[in-house]
């Protein structure tokens, strides 16, 4: 455990948020381009990670417990979402018969 | 400390292939490559509890389940849809402008202090544990119902109803 506990020791807070930035970035990036709705919330998972990390990065920066303990309840509300989320996929399917999102457009106006 | 950067990289390009690929099996794969090198971090930052959660949560529970809707709804290359290039180009432009949004409003902090592990045991069970049934005792068990009621709205959801309303 010491060489793991050596081992991050140096890299700048800095680094971690900006690295944090790029994911969040890129599952921002995963919305925007893609039209299948399972890969959408593939990458509203890849933000929610992204987030997480931050969070544990700053709860071992300032040596409080708080944070990963919130990252833990995190976790729990995306497993609840992902479940939620995924039964209305399968329902949407069964009724239209693909998973385009444009296929879910009756609300738009 | 190179350690991180090279885990860095790694996350960063599976979780770029994740959003590029156009089969949607090869991106669930991919996004379960991107979680295992979250774990790794959660490791270097010597969260263990945190680090197994996510092994067995995201990778064994979540992705699980998003292969399995995947393949029940039977989607390949050949059914997935896509944008126009049009529409790609300027989602990218888009994300990249968020991008140099944030690290603009970052610089401003300018406190690049590295990471000392002023506590490095606080990421153990036995720690968090202690600090979850004394401390967040009520969201704890309030989560516990958020999980519930997912479940039930869950099953509700994807039932199949005879009687169609």
């Amino acid at each position: 455990m010491e060489t793991i506990v050596q081992n991050i020791q140096g890299v700048p807070l800095n680094h971690y948020i900006l690295f944090c930035s790029v994911i969040f970035t890129i599952g921002v990036i995963g919305v925007l381009i893609r039209r299948n709705v399972i890969i959408i919330m593939m990458s509203v998972e890849l933000m929610l990670n992204s987030v997480n990390l931050l969070l544990a990065a700053f709860s071992a920066y300032s040596g409080d417990s708080a944070g990963q303990v919130f990252v833990f309840f995190v976790m729990a509300l995306a497993a609840a979402e992902v479940a939620v989320g995924l039964a209305i996929i399968v329902m949407v399917y069964r009724n239209t018969r693909s998973v385009d999102i444009n296929a879910l457009n009756r609300l738009r106006w | 400390m190179s350690v991180f950067y090279f885990v860095a990289f790694l996350s960063i390009f599976f979780a770029l292939m994740t959003i590029f690929t156009k089969n949607p099996v090869h991106s669930v794969l991919y996004l379960v490559i991107t979680f295992f090198t979250f774990t790794v971090h959660y490791i270097l930052l010597n969260a263990q509890f945190l680090a197994v959660v996510n092994f067995i949560v995201y990778m064994g529970a979540i992705m699980v389940l998003f292969l399995f809707v995947l393949m029940l709804l039977n989607l390949n290359k050949d059914t997935e849809p896509l944008k126009s290039n049009l529409v790609k180009f300027m989602s990218v432009i888009a994300g990249m402008c968020l991008l140099v949004t944030l690290a603009g409003s970052f610089r401003v902090l300018e406190s690049s202090e590295p990471i000392v592990l002023k506590n490095p045991d606080i990421g153990l069970v036995s720690n968090l544990g202690k600090v979850l049934f004394s401390d967040f005792l009520l969201p704890f068990e309030i989560s516990s119902i958020l999980l519930l009621t997912a479940m039930v709205g869950a099953v509700l959801l994807a039932k199949n109803d005879p009687k169609k309303i």
